[in-house]
């Protein structure tokens, strides 16, 4: 029993990484269309941007996140606006292959950078410890984690169902022509998707930092579980990739604990036998 | 014409030989880990070289030079890792081989070692059975055997009677179980599970909460350094393991040097036995960490990849030195059977003249602060340990 609460915890901890560090992809590649491989990159720019303030400058790990967000989403727009703009109506494999050039050109800077170690993290004291929940206690950080999770899930929903925003850029990922025929600017609506999409991977990178940990090779290392997690939730969806980071979260922790010999294969296993059955993901629309 | 042909190739032999007699350069080729997710690995290694022949290149007699020629093998690819070898060794016309961090790459390797009678420095790949591929191989690193197979030995005597055994699923991780669950298992003690790890594999906490169940005295793991010997040690802490009153050891490689300040406080506690610490307080140790920081940086800190290295460079100089750079591979060797420098910073070395592996000390050592920081601090000796696998396959 404990030990079942403990996976229980730890892979919802885990999952709530892979969620928030994947659902700015959700948003780049399931709503604007855009096959991002490179995602990581921004994740793995959060990341340096959170722990050279907090390390180097000695600024709040909350405040550090916030910063993280800002400044990637801003030169993500740079980007977008200068480079991936260019190839939105490009076909799949060009911007494939335009997005692993730019991981290829992330590795080597931020090797130049930062240098090939992986970065130190020192968490808040806030943040590191147990935190005792009457029945049991868990550790701090991953508590938080869940906590972060599921806050960022309920405004993500509340902004594209809610607001104005959210259902211009709804309109216009159904149907663009239509939607820039009724005076939406489509073009600074992906803007701003783009930006939000790069900001969300950011402070996942930033959040995520004690458990994936950053250094050149993250953007490489952690795409292929971005892309499973977007790939069973399906396209154009938001409570898609929620699902399936909890799947592959809980599922991967749960069969590595019970059986470890075939733990690792478990998540590519499950994303098999889910694409089979729903090939354009659990909550994709086909 | 075909005089003519005969005429102009005598010519060109003449002048190709003279040119070698006159100049009398060593040409090394040197096969490391330069780009991909594993090149902090190699660039270690390579510091090692380079801080060895900027302090020693006056040496050389005079007359002789060393060249250096650089490969990149991207990683455990042994593909590349022999094609590199290769191009090295017919195009180059390298007349010594050395480097490789990865165990499949020094396999690779191997054959082209004997074929073409090159002799091969091992510096890092520490799988036992490299050395006995290739009679051109000598090794200056470790093997896995060396470290984990006495801490079992060690486990025993201190109380540690019941052992959780974790390692990465691949050559030195299968290794370093063997090695330690043979010497703990000989001295008495008890396995009481075991687990194989996956190579890419971002959150421990599964295999470390199997491990807590097993309700262990002492958890042996092995993974491969750098950021999944921190993410393991930060999930031992947060599953309460520690709190529980569970132990870590295992090789050096799960509290490298340089990612000690990462880890934490959760580290403390922790043994490991290996080969070499920043720490350690050798006055030959502590000329090389001086030098080593003026090189790359005061927050630097020296690793295991640096001192191979930095003693392969030693052997390999002291080959050039005593031929006076006519290297011939056999009297080469030679020369590396039974090498021997009292000084390392790892202390006294010497490459066993039957194997042509390494014969070093091994250090138990625990993670304490010292300074204000983490630190592998030193607290016993084994002698001049060879390797066991060796030794116990020898006695079968």
């Amino acid at each position: 029993m404990e030990a079942l609460t403990s996976i229980l915890f730890h892979g919802l901890a885990y999952a709530m990484v892979l969620y928030i560090v994947s659902v700015g992809l959700a948003v780049t590649m399931g709503l604007m269309g855009f096959v991002n491989l490179a995602h990581g990159v921004f994740a793995m720019a959060g990341g340096y941007v959170t722990v050279t303030l907090m390390n180097g400058y000695g600024v709040p790990f909350g405040l550090a996140l916030l910063a993280a967000f800002i400044i990637t989403a801003l030169i993500s727009v740079v980007l977008e606006r200068t480079l991936y703009a260019r190839l939105y109506g490009a076909s799949e494999l060009d911007q494939v292959l335009f997005t692993i050039g730019l991981i290829f050109m992330s590795v080597a800077a931020v090797r130049y950078l930062w240098g090939p170690l992986p970065q130190p993290v020192h968490l808040p004291a806030m943040l590191s410890g147990q935190v005792d929940l009457g029945f049991r206690s868990f550790p701090t950080y991953r508590s938080f984690m869940i906590l972060v999770g599921f806050v960022l899930i309920a405004l993500l929903w509340l902004l594209v169902e809610r607001t104005n925003f959210g259902a211009q850029l709804r309109a216009a990922v159904d149907n663009r022509r239509m939607a820039e025929s009724i005076g939406i600017d489509t073009r600074r609506l992906f803007s701003c998707a783009f930006a939000l999409g790069s900001g969300l991977a950011a402070l996942g990178g930033g959040l995520g930092a004690d458990i994936l940990a950053i250094y050149p090779g993250y953007a490489s290392e952690y795409l292929v579980y971005f892309l499973m997690v977007v790939a069973i939730g399906g396209l154009g969806s938001l409570r898609g990739p929620f699902v399936a980071a909890l799947l592959l979260g809980i599922g991967d922790t749960a069969c590595k604990y019970l059986v470890p010999q075939l733990g690792a294969f478990f998540v590519f296993a499950a994303m098999i036998a889910l694409l089979l059955w729903r090939p354009a993901g659990v909550f994709g629309r086909a | 014409m075909r005089i003519g042909i005969s005429v102009a190739l005598a010519a060109c032999i003449a002048i190709g030989s003279t040119a070698v007699a006159s100049a009398q350069t060593v040409k090394l080729g040197v096969v490391d880990t330069y780009s991909g997710p594993f090149a902090a690995v190699g660039e270690l290694l390579d510091r090692g070289i380079r801080l060895y022949v900027k302090q020693h290149e006056k040496d050389l007699p005079p007359g002789v030079k060393l060249e250096v020629i650089r490969r990149d093998d991207t990683g455990p690819n042994p593909e590349v890792a022999k094609r590199m070898a290769q191009e090295l060794i017919t195009r180059d016309r390298v007349q010594l081989l050395a480097g490789t961090v990865y165990t499949p790459n020094a396999l690779a390797i191997a054959p082209l070692a004997t074929e073409a009678k090159v002799p091969f420095v091992v510096m890092n790949a520490g799988t036992a059975m490299i050395t006995t591929k290739s009679p051109y191989i000598a090794r200056v690193s470790f093997t896995m055997w060396q470290s984990s197979y006495p801490l079992g030995g060690w486990a025993v005597k201190n109380g540690l009677k019941k052992v959780f055994t974790a390692v990465t699923d691949y050559g030195p991780g299968i290794d370093a179980e063997a090695a330690f669950t043979k010497g703990f298992t000989d001295a008495g003690g008890q396995i009481v599970g075991s687990v194989h790890m996956p190579l890419q594999n971002p959150d421990y906490v599964p295999f470390m909460q199997r491990a807590k169940d097993a309700n262990p005295d002492a958890v042996f793991v092995f993974v491969p350094g750098g950021k999944d010997a921190t993410s393991i040690m930060k999930v031992f802490g947060d599953l309460g393991l520690k709190a529980a009153g569970i132990k870590m050891i295992g090789p050096g490689d799960i509290s490298t040097d340089e990612e000690l300040a990462n880890m934490g406080d959760v580290a403390l506690g922790v043994v490991t036995a290996f080969h070499y610490s920043a720490a350690a307080e050798r006055v030959a140790n502590q000329e090389f960490v001086k030098a080593y920081k003026a090189e790359y940086g005061a927050d630097q800190e020296p690793a295991f990849e640096v001192i191979g290295g930095y003693d392969g460079m030693a052997a390999i100089f002291h080959v050039i030195i005593e031929q006076r750079g006519k290297i011939d591979p056999d009297r080469t060797m030679e020369l590396l059977r039974g090498w021997k420098n009292a000084n390392s910073p790892r202390g006294p070395i010497m490459i066993d003249p039957d194997t042509r592996d390494i014969v070093q000390n091994e250090y138990l050592r625990r993670i304490e602060k010292v300074n204000g920081r983490l630190a592998n601090v030193e607290f016993e000796t084994i002698p001049m340990v060879k390797d066991p696998w060796k030794e116990i396959n020898k006695q079968k």
